[in-house]
């Protein structure tokens, strides 16, 4: 069925919930072999910050794209908000064109100016608003994405992985930023990331992906902001892991002490215990 | 300064520049003392000193400016022709896919002739008047463009047409503010060619019964051993060339100061 861009009818909705912005019902695509996406429901509520999890190929940029309505939805329903917006993995500025001109890139009016150089003064641009594209840092490079997406006031917000490029430092600031501009404009935000800590960190609401369906949906309560060493984090950590397939002393041990693949380490082992204890 | 040790004193660093001017400095200096010690006979290469003496007083005749002026019409004329016919082609094949069907294979094909090789059809066809040499000069600068700004466009990254849709431009705004300034840089380099291509046209062209313009000038030297003159030709030519390059640099300069390369200066 062709996607269409009407918002739900608010009144139907039950008072105590918000309306969905995101309705999806059936949605199945395949690239010619199995279904990537099979059959998958889901519902994102209006000013929710949900994150998308899962392993590589199992889907979620499609689902991403769907809603993006970059990619066609050819079995299922569709509803999405026409005031949508991508951040994409790269930021995708086109580099002929000032900062400024790719943050109002398709923006009607005459104000256009004036609103991109807001929405770059809330993303911490505002000294780099006449620079080439190409000149720009990583960091400075996804604010100018954050910002062209920003300066649209979208009701859905839609990000593929937009800090996966960065380093570990800028991810951290541009999280912050992210997460403190969600709280400011309240659109609903899909967060499609492969990182478990980034989805903790932002989201009300963590999804996995797998086998063509929402496999896990549960609600994050933890007050902001928060911290990694919390016991509720750490809960939630452990069992978003195991239900990616990924079992938490595997992953804690990796990093600590690499060793080849295959290879069982024995318990009490020297290399099994972390490096520095 | 001592903290700039590692770069070169200012001294050295023009000192080396100067040095790249020895050699051919050195080489007219032989061919002058050659040509005046009679080692180097005047029919067959003119003296450096002759060669600037003939170039002042075809200068200051006016006889110089005048052909000067026909070459430029002729190349101006043929360029204008050439580039907006390869320009406008290729925009039809780079953007629609039944425009490539349409035009690209032709212009594939018509690309592997030498068009020189067309000159004595181009008598038969356009007489010996300036037809046949406009043509020449506009066949030969409409190929590079061509070729350059097809591969230009279609070259332009996906990724970020992608983007750009999904902000709202349109179709029309997507040509004019992405995939054109996108393949631009492509296009400048096939300019580059296309007025070395033309340059080469007019030579050729100019060679065909002309009776003004720098070749013309040539060829009527060359009945007379004027080897003098021939060589006041060249010179006139190389300058144009040089001329021209400078123009696409000067336009790339300003149209593509988005590049770091650009932006560092």
């Amino acid at each position: 069925m062709p996607l269409s861009a009407a918002r739900p009818l608010a009144g139907l909705e039950p008072a105590a919930t918000r309306p969905d912005v995101v309705r999806i019902r059936g949605l199945t695509r395949s690239f010619g072999g199995p279904n990537i996406l099979d059959g998958l429901d889901l519902d994102i509520a209006d000013g929710a910050f949900v994150a998308l999890l899962g392993r590589s190929g199992s889907g979620k940029s499609t689902l991403l794209r769907t809603l993006a309505g970059l990619d066609p939805a050819p079995a299922g329903t569709v509803t999405v908000p026409s005031e949508r917006t991508v951040v994409f993995q790269e930021p995708r500025l086109l580099p002929w064109k000032s900062v400024w001109r790719n943050v109002a890139l398709g923006l009607p009016g005459s104000n256009a100016r004036d609103r991109a150089v807001a929405a770059l003064q809330e993303v911490g641009l505002s000294h780099r608003i006449d620079a080439w594209p190409l000149t720009l840092s990583g960091g400075e490079a996804s604010r100018t994405a954050l910002a062209r997406a920003l300066v649209r006031e979208p009701r859905l917000l839609l990000l593929d992985e937009p800090f996966a490029a960065l380093d570990a430092l800028t991810r951290m600031k541009m999280q912050g930023l992210v997460g403190s501009l969600w709280q400011a404009h309240r659109p609903a935000v899909l967060l499609v990331t492969h990182d478990v800590d980034e989805a903790l960190q932002l989201a009300d609401r963590v999804l996995v992906l797998a086998e063509g369906r929402i496999a896990t949906d549960i609600p994050v309560t933890l007050d902001r902001p928060r911290r990694h060493g919390d016991p509720g984090f750490v809960r939630l950590r452990a069992r978003l892991l195991a239900d990616l397939g990924v079992d938490e002393g595997e992953g804690e041990a990796a990093p600590a002490a690499p060793r080849p693949a295959g290879r069982p380490v024995p318990a009490g082992h020297p290399v099994a215990a972390p490096a520095g204890a | 300064m001592a903290t700039l040790s590692l770069t070169q004193p200012a001294g050295g660093f023009r000192i080396e520049r100067f040095r790249r001017f020895v050699p051919p400095l050195v080489i007219v200096l032989l061919w002058q003392a050659g040509s005046s010690a009679g080692l180097i006979p005047p029919r067959s290469i003119a003296s450096p000193v002759t060669i600037i003496v003939t170039f002042w007083t075809l200068l200051a005749s006016g006889e110089l400016l005048q052909h000067l002026l026909v070459s430029l019409g002729r190349v101006t004329a043929g360029l204008a022709i050439g580039v907006s016919t390869g320009a406008t082609l290729a925009l039809v094949a780079g953007l629609s896919r039944r425009g490539e069907d349409l035009v690209d294979a032709t212009m594939q094909m018509l690309r592997t002739l030498p068009f020189l090789a067309l000159v004595p059809l181009f008598i038969l066809w356009f007489g010996i008047g300036e037809t046949p040499k406009i043509a020449l000069v506009a066949l030969g600068s409409a190929f590079p463009i061509y070729l350059t700004l097809f591969a230009g466009i279609r070259g332009v990254d996906a990724k970020l047409v992608e983007a750009a849709s999904v902000f709202g431009l349109s179709q029309r705004e997507l040509v004019r503010q992405v995939i054109l300034p996108g393949a631009l840089p492509s296009a400048l380099v096939g300019l580059r060619y296309s007025l070395g291509s033309a340059w080469l046209s007019l030579v050729i062209g100019e060679q065909i019964n002309a009776s003004s313009g720098i070749g013309y000038l040539v060829m009527t030297a060359r009945d007379f051993l004027r080897t003098d003159i021939i060589f006041v030709g060249l010179i006139v030519y190389a300058l144009l060339g040089l001329g021209a390059d400078q123009l696409v640099r000067a336009i790339e300069r300003s149209m593509l100061r988005w590049r770091p390369s650009f932006v560092k200066e």
